[in-house]
């Protein structure tokens, strides 16, 4: 399968985050420049306090960035309005944890329908979802359990049938793994593989090479600019982004 | 405003399953929850149970007063405290003061409006029923006392007018007097002693609310001005009352009357002790007793008399119970607010404690508004239970101290609903502010909260 031949989901162009720390101004991106594609299977690398987080939080609209563009799904989301921003996270974007990040107080069914209650999905319908989600994820069994009564493992499982509840067009992990042990983070990889293999699009922060080596994409941050991308085709250069998307208007 | 249009838009489907979201956060911590709402439990039980309390005391000072007639004015005799005239008086070994027959006859000549007038003559002795004795009020009167004074006759009948013209030496007893005096058999058609002189007893009349206890439970208004203790009549709080005819009283203990009281001996000459004037319409009432009153400052140089206008105590009556409100009312928003602040308080630890679950719901597609909402449908339901459980308690409470302390308590139907609304409104008001601090948090940051 040729990369630039599939549909571009992701577009950042010369993205750039600043942030205001007193009289300074602290520059934490200086220029990114990223095509994510259909079915991509990406990790991000690099040492703390490169910038990986902040990209993240911006690739998933939870922030904006201060210069440039970011194109999901060809909209222009760095200018949009709070509640719009809500509203894209809500039905575009899913988000893993290190820290699972499960609502304590809501049992594994309740804690998958999360999302779809905030897209007003029925009480029905959005029962269904979960229920199935949970099956899917190995959770069957234990759809009234609260996050309190489960392993590790089994609760980052919940935090990936909620980050697919709203079927969405990009998935972002961070550190998934991270407060795992190595068979759990295994099992979690796995599901994700398997995501992937579906055509899901997963993009996730790790700073463990072994599980970089899963993905068929890496991109490596230093100091707030990519480093490498093993994606050569694209390399970060905005051109490749738009012949990606001229390519695809031509195979449509 | 957004929220309101939220609200509006909300489909009950949502607004039910945020309302289930809630009851569970709250749940989650179930002792403080419980804490919170114990403030708006107190407050509005105790605004509920005040007001009955009020409304009931208030009733039963103005049934007192209606029981002495709202068209009446009472007029007393009291002893002058002066010292230097007692000291004068004392040479002449008789007191001479209060209302006289010239009173009585310039008011029932002079005064418009003026429709009857009972007068009464009063007197403390004991009693006898062959060896038991007790100490009472001799009260003497005319036959229409008691349809005057809106008294009962509980059983037998009062004297009557030919027994008032032939000064038969009958008598009617309070009932509290009956019981003592008769313990054990019924007093009607039997005889007891006063002084040297034996009187039949025709019937037992119901203990009225005296004039005295009025007069200090009306606001302690005294009508007039009547220096207030003292006065022969003002000692008449015991309930024990012997009623005789007027005419009676004056044939059998003449113009003086001698007092024996722990060993010392006085003599005082009283035309008569209380007069009640009856006036035709109660629009005339006021009026009048301004004329009675100047009429009695001509004539006595001394204050020796004081006026009860009923009419007078009640509206005095009615200034007090505004009053009341009003601290009522002052309490019950303080205790309110110190509730709300409660609430206030413990919603502000709740958004700092649940941050990170705030961050959870923006990264999955909640607006502002959805988190402003779902920290608001939490306050309106802590405030909520807690006004439920404080009409509950507020309506306990008046009926239990109806029931051990005998005093009559009325909750007004609004009470409780009134009381159970604004603890709802104190719920929204403090909990908006907890609310937008939520929603307003950053994402990013709240996601990173531990």
């Amino acid at each position: 399968m040729i990369a630039a031949a599939r549909r571009p989901i992701i577009e950042l162009r010369g993205v750039e985050k600043h942030y205001q720390m007193g009289e300074f101004t602290v520059k934490a991106l200086h220029g990114i420049d990223v095509t994510v594609r259909e079915g991509d299977y990406i990790s991000i690398l690099g040492p703390s306090g490169c910038g990986k987080s902040t990209l993240l939080n911006i690739l998933g609209c939870l922030d904006q960035p201060t210069l440039g563009e970011y194109l999901l799904e060809g909209s222009d989301v760095a200018k949009l309005e709070d509640d719009e921003l809500s509203q894209v996270r809500g039905k575009r974007l899913g988000f893993i944890f290190q820290s699972y990040n499960l609502i304590q107080q809501l049992t594994v069914v309740e804690n998958i329908e999360v999302p779809l209650y905030y897209q007003g999905v029925s009480e029905k319908e959005s029962r269904e979802i979960a229920v199935g989600l949970a099956e899917r994820v190995g959770l069957g069994a234990r759809l009234d359990h609260r996050p309190t009564e489960l392993s590790g493992g089994q609760q980052q499982r919940v935090a990936i049938a909620r980050a697919l509840a709203n079927d969405p067009a990009v998935i972002l992990a961070d550190e998934a793994t991270g407060n795992l042990d190595s068979k759990s983070g295994g099992d979690i990889l796995g599901i994700f593989d398997q995501l992937n293999a579906d055509g899901k699009t997963l993009i996730m922060i790790t700073h463990d090479e072994s599980m970089a080596r899963r993905t068929s994409r890496t991109i490596r941050l230093r100091d707030g600019l990519i480093e490498y991308d093993s994606d050569a085709d694209i390399g970060g250069k905005a051109e490749g982004g738009k012949k990606g998307a001229r390519d695809q208007v031509a195979t449509a | 405003m957004d929220v309101i249009q939220q609200i509006r838009a909300l489909s009950l489907f949502r607004l039910k399953r945020s309302v289930i979201l809630g009851v569970k956060s709250l749940w989650m911590h179930k002792l403080r929850s419980m804490l919170t709402a114990l403030g708006i439990v107190f407050g509005v039980a105790s605004v509920i149970a005040m007001l009955a309390i009020g409304e009931g005391a208030s009733f039963e000072a103005q049934e007192q007063i209606k029981n002495l007639g709202s068209q009446n004015i009472i007029i007393q005799s009291v002893k002058p405290t002066n010292d230097a005239t007692a000291g004068e008086e004392q040479r002449s070994m008789i007191l001479s003061y209060g209302l006289t027959y010239r009173d009585l006859e310039q008011i029932r000549s002079t005064i418009p409006g003026v429709d009857v007038v009972v007068p009464g003559r009063r007197f403390k002795d004991y009693l006898w029923n062959i060896s038991r004795s007790v100490d009472a009020d001799v009260l003497g009167t005319v036959p229409w006392y008691p349809e005057m004074r809106n008294r009962k006759i509980k059983s037998g009948r009062f004297f009557s007018k030919l027994e008032m013209n032939d000064r038969v030496n009958v008598c009617v007893l309070s009932d509290e007097l009956a019981h003592k005096l008769f313990p054990f058999n019924n007093p009607i058609g039997k005889e007891l002693r006063l002084q040297n002189g034996y009187y039949r007893i025709v019937g037992i009349i119901e203990a009225g609310s005296t004039t005295a206890s009025v007069a200090s439970g009306g606001g302690g208004m005294m009508g007039g001005g009547g220096g207030g203790s003292g006065g022969g009549a003002g000692e008449n709080q015991t309930g024990m009352e012997m009623l005789i005819p007027l005419t009676t009283l004056v044939e059998r203990f003449g113009e003086v009357l001698m007092k024996y009281r722990s060993g010392s001996f006085e003599a005082e000459k009283v035309d008569f002790h209380e007069v009640t004037v009856k006036i035709d319409s109660a629009d005339r009432v006021v009026g009048a007793a301004e004329a009675i009153r100047h009429l009695l400052e001509r004539n006595h140089k001394k204050l020796d008399y004081q006026m009860i206008v009923p009419l007078e105590l009640l509206k005095q009556a009615e200034r007090t119970k505004q009053i009341f409100n009003i601290v009522l009312g002052s309490i019950a928003a303080i205790s309110l607010l110190v509730g709300g602040i409660g609430i206030m308080n413990i919603m502000l630890a709740t958004v700092t404690e649940r941050t990170r679950e705030i961050g959870i719901r923006r990264a999955l597609g909640a607006k502002q508004r959805d988190i402003v909402l779902q920290f608001l449908i939490e306050t309106i339901l802590l405030s909520g239970a807690g006004g439920v459980l404080g009409v509950i308690v507020g309506l306990a409470v008046p009926m239990i101290i109806t029931h051990f302390a005998d005093m009559i308590t009325i909750t007004r139907f609004w009470a409780p609903a009134m009381a159970f609304t604004i603890s709802v409104v104190t719920g929204i008001i403090f909990g908006i502010y907890p609310a937008f601090r939520a929603a307003g948090m950053n994402p990013v940051e709240a996601l990173r909260h531990e």
